[in-house]
């Protein structure tokens, strides 16, 4: 008879190494980086041990205690007492440790004692101890335990091995003794003298070096300074922005000249026709003025990734509490903020980590404002259409200067909503409390950076091949037909659909200096931000007829005026354009309530926005 | 505040160290912060980053607006902590 599955969950404080232990463990590719609370979710992976036993590894948040005092700590709680729904008790609980910082962890496995659960113990990051001059008594560790132990490497080929005998062993034996769960939450004194015993065993069993990591503290010297600190902060952020024109633009240009060579084939190859459109129309002006952007979603990408790697965003964390805290945030919520800079999901998914609802509320509601990747093909587009690519001051490329800009004023808008909220919602409760582990700095490993930037791509090609196809074949069709009369004289788009319904809705966007094209392109722009490009392509190729080989920001260029393009710039800032995030709000939050309402402020911040931007650049004469 | 003479020095606040300040934590009094989190709360907090009485503090890092906040180095782990919570941390 085959052994029935083996049930392992992953315990231990914040950044111990979990997740990286999971990957290794597992093969998965679970998010991994240098800050606490990166991971906020439940995730199952499976593996066969070198004995052939089948296991289910579930990699679980970070915590430094049982109490589960934010929404992501209570998923931890949950898991390891057997409380989650549709969760069986662990048939083991594989505690991880921080070989170079033990106290908490020590803590937290006396803690876990209590619950009863058979355990063992995982000394990670033992590569880095050793350097550092750790040394550990292993065996004296599990005798004053009670628990085995053992060390491991989980960012390197073979640095599990040790892991993997023991989960053998122990798993072999015959129904583990269960001990009985007599946990509950401890009190202050039970705390302290977990703590204290702690102490005593490290203290009896580990040596430490005399210094501290020299390296980390001569970075943080300079990174950490109170004015260096925010200068060398705003330099990264703005060489990052500076980066996505300078450095993907040539790449970029590569890729649209595939895109229109292929176009011009299909229309010297196929038929003139229907099929002819969908192809050339369709799917390469459509699609293909999407995937034009992947440079630049690779460059911002691999900045974020470096910096989380590193151990900078913690930091940044630290520099920005009390800014933050000037518009009612605390610092942590910077770390969701700036994650948000890729993708708003896994941003709100992140604000788990803030155990102040209020505060948590505040940060979802504000971190769609932040710039997103999908923005970038919108501002990149209408930013390269309109405006001149001159350096200014000798080195600063004007258009990175706005792209930089329009970063900016998604910032400093979040950071006044959220002021607003607070003063008129919360005025009267206190800030929340900032407290943060500031991690040792790692340095980036190539294989986990190129990994990231790779999942990343693929991400973005995956959805350019699935949604945003999928509303090119919308507006593509709904641009055709239907088919214009026989003799007509006008082009045939205005007969479309499209045009119906653009012109339905343009008088409602007029003030605002939208034409129905772009009317027609905010509606299926609703599943995806880059759809707009996508669809703003479609409608002018189709339209277009026979310069359609011809790119897209040149089109524009012609069609619209400087003031409807910062407009258009100005409504992509703010407007709520994406359906995925307006349903993870609705998810994380627990209902439709915090969903509607960050649609409508959005909604009425981007008409608001984009009226004032059309009147001012009229009133300059851009008009 | 008052606090028993000690003969290693003045006991005095973390939470009006400057940066440099080396000592050793002597007690947790959560009363002493102006904090949104009850007494025992915040001293559980403490205690889970390591603030234990005995731990040797070292204040490394401050923010600009008001010194705040700081970062602290316990033992062998680097805290951020603003100065309010930090009010609950007797050191001398
Ligand atoms: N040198 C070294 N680095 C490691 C080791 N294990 C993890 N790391 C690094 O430590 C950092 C944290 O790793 P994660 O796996 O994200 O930690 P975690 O425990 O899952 O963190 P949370 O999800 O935030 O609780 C990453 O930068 C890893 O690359 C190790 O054994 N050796
Ligand atoms: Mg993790």
């Amino acid at each position: 008879m085959e052994a029935p599955l083996y049930n392992i969950v992953l315990v231990g404080t914040p950044n111990c190494g979990k997740t990286s232990l999971f990957n290794a463990l597992t093969g998965s590719r679970q998010k991994v980086a240098n800050y606490p609370g990166v991971t906020v979710e439940r995730k199952q992976g499976f593996l066969v041990t070198p004995r052939g036993r089948q296991v289910s590894l579930i990699d679980l948040p970070g915590t430094y205690s049982l109490r589960g005092r934010s929404p992501d700590e209570e998923i931890t709680r949950d898991v390891v007492l057997g409380r989650a729904t549709g969760e069986t008790l662990p048939d083991l609980v594989l505690c991880v440790a921080d070989a170079t910082n033990l106290r908490l962890a020590i803590r937290l496995v006396l803690e876990l004692k209590h619950t009863g659960r058979p355990m063992v113990l995982a000394l990670n990051m033992f590569d880095i101890a050793k350097r550092r001059g750790v040394t550990v008594d292993v065996p004296a560790l599990s005798a004053a335990l009670g628990i085995p132990v053992v060390t491991s490497v989980a960012v390197r080929k073979g640095g599990v091995g040790d892991l993997l005998a023991l989960i053998d062993s122990t798993a072999a034996l015959d129904a583990p003794p269960a001990g009985s769960n007599d946990w509950r939450p401890h009190s202050v004194a039970e705390l302290r003298a977990t703590q204290r015993e702690a102490d005593r065993i490290i203290g009896a069993a580990v040596s430490l070096p005399a210094r501290p990591d020299t390296w980390t503290a001569r970075v943080d010297a300079v990174v950490l300074h109170p004015v260096f600190g925010l200068v060398i902060l705003a330099l990264i952020l703005f060489v990052m922005f500076q980066a996505v024109f300078a450095w993907a633009q040539p790449v970029m240009e590569l890729i649209a000249g595939g895109f229109e060579a292929l176009g011009q084939w299909v229309q010297a190859t196929l038929p003139a026709g229907l099929l002819q459109s969908f192809i050339q129309n369709g799917v390469i002006s459509g699609v293909g003025s999407v995937i034009v952007f992947l440079p630049q979603i690779i460059t911002i990408f691999l900045f974020i990734l470096l910096l989380e790697d590193f151990g900078y965003m913690a930091r940044a964390a630290f520099l920005m509490d009390r800014i933050m805290g000037g518009a009612g945030l605390h610092g942590r919520a910077f770390i969701p903020l700036l994650s948000s800079f890729a993708c708003a999901i896994p941003g709100i998914m992140a604000t788990r980590v803030i155990d102040n609802r209020r505060d948590r509320l505040t940060t979802i509601l504000i971190a769609p404002l932040m710039t997103c990747s999908a923005r970038i093909p919108v501002y990149t587009l209408i930013i390269s259409a309109f405006i001149p690519a001159k350096q200014v001051w000798g080195w600063i490329n004007l258009q990175g200067l706005v792209m930089f800009g329009l970063y900016a004023v998604g910032i400093a808008s979040a950071m006044g909503v959220s002021f607003l909220v607070k003063f008129f919602m919360w005025r009267d409760h206190a800030p929340a409390p900032f407290m943060l582990e500031l991690p040792d700095y790692k340095l980036p490993r190539l294989k986990s950076i190129a990994l990231g930037v790779y999942t990343r791509a693929m991400m973005f090609l995956q959805r350019a091949g699935t949604t945003i196809f999928a509303m090119m074949v919308l507006i593509w069709f709904l641009a055709s037909f239907p088919q214009p009369p026989a003799g007509a004289t006008d082009p045939g788009i205005d007969y479309s659909l499209a045009a119906i319904i653009g012109r339905f809705i343009e008088p409602l966007l007029a003030p605002v200096g939208f034409n129905w094209q772009i009317a027609v392109a905010l509606i299926p722009g609703m599943a995806a931000r880059e759809v707009a490009v996508a669809a703003l392509g479609t409608v002018y190729s189709i339209e277009g007829g026979k310069e359609a080989a011809e790119q897209i920001g040149q089109m524009l260029a012609t069609k619209w005026s400087l003031a409807t393009a910062l407009s258009f710039l100005a409504w992509y800032v703010f407007a709520p354009q994406c359906a995925s995030t307006l349903a993870v709000i609705k998810r994380e939050t627990g209902g439709w309530r915090w969903m509607w309402i960050t649609f409508f402020y959005m909604l009425a911040m981007a008409y608001a926005a984009s009226l004032i931007t059309y009147n001012i650049a009229r009133g300059l004469g851009a008009g | 505040m008052t606090l028993d003479p000690d003969p290693s020095g003045p006991a005095s606040l973390l939470g009006h160290a400057r940066r440099g300040f080396t000592g050793t934590v002597q007690a947790l009094k959560g009363d002493n912060a102006l904090s949104s989190l009850s007494a025992s709360e915040l001293e559980s907090r403490l205690i889970e980053l390591g603030f234990v009485e005995g731990a040797r503090v070292e204040v490394l890092h401050e923010g600009l607006i008001g010194r705040d906040p700081i970062a602290v180095r316990v033992e062998n782990l680097t805290v951020a902590v603003r100065r309010r919570e930090a009010m609950a941390v007797v050191v001398i």
